[in-house]
């Protein structure tokens, strides 16, 4: 199709990727740490084993995938929610530059922080 | 139509009936659809969350306390029950259209849409007990 721009289909593949990690992991972390942990309805890790877990080569992989993966997945969507929700499709340039460059910026937070854990 | 909608200061007009910016509030479907679409902010507020704690865990011991401290305050607790909810909302949503999403055929035969349906579920399953078990049981 005429000025269909190459990238879209990359992006489509990030999103739907982006989607399946964060519909597997986020209900259980966000339900840890958000509820189960403040509640007292469960005990929280000590610090020393949070460090074993998140200090594996396969957990700093899997940090870096998930978040980087699950802000890919809020950039596409997102963007779409503000075309057809709000209808602001003309500012599409603007909109794209916020959602797409803040999940690349998060991707290399997310790196940083996966590779500086002692 | 034409095929590039770039916005330029003296597009053509076409003619077309207005739709309010409130249209997804006329009908439960519609507003089911928005709902499902802004579950992504919830999955960016998990990343952000998900960042800060190993964030803190890194700094050491009394950065993780904090954190648990701040985890405890009443706001945030609201913001990550609503956002569990919409992540909860997510996945269901995800899982019930991959059928749709993923045509899979096995022995030149397709594999019907629940096969693929009940096995994401599967992997939801395993995903949350190998998390809470890596966190919370004692080895």
């Amino acid at each position: 199709m005429p000025g269909r721009r190459p990238i879209e289909p990359l992006l489509w593949l990030l999103f739907s990727t982006g989607g399946v990690m964060s519909a597997l992991f986020a209900p259980v972390l966000l339900f840890l740490f958000g509820i189960a942990f403040p509640l007292g309805w469960l005990t929280p890790p000590d610090h020393a084993r949070l460090l074993l877990v998140f200090g594996h080569p396969l957990a700093r992989l899997f940090i870096l995938v998930v978040c980087s993966l699950s802000l890919f997945h809020w950039a596409h969507r997102f963007r779409y929610t503000l075309y057809d929700g709000l209808q602001i499709k003309h500012l599409n340039e603007a909109i794209n530059a916020i959602c797409y460059g803040g999940a690349v910026l998060g991707t290399l937070a997310a790196a940083y922080l996966a590779w500086t854990i002692p | 139509m034409s095929q590039d909608a770039a916005y330029t200061p003296y597009h053509p007009r076409w003619h077309r009936t207005r739709v309010s910016t409130w249209w997804w509030l006329g009908r439960g479907s519609y507003f089911l659809f928005i709902l499902r679409e802004l579950s992504s902010l919830a999955v960016a507020w998990f990343v952000a969350g998900l960042l800060l704690l190993i964030r803190a865990v890194s700094a050491g011991p009394a950065a993780y306390q904090q954190f648990l401290a701040s985890a405890r305050l009443p706001a945030v607790l609201g913001l990550n029950a609503i956002a569990l909810a919409f992540v909860v909302l997510h996945a269901i949503t995800w899982f019930n259209l991959a059928p749709q999403a993923m045509v899979v055929h096995v022995a030149g035969r397709r594999v019907p849409g629940w096969c693929i349906a009940a096995s994401n579920y599967a992997a939801l399953v395993v995903a949350t007990a190998v998390i809470y078990g890596l966190l919370t049981l004692t080895w």
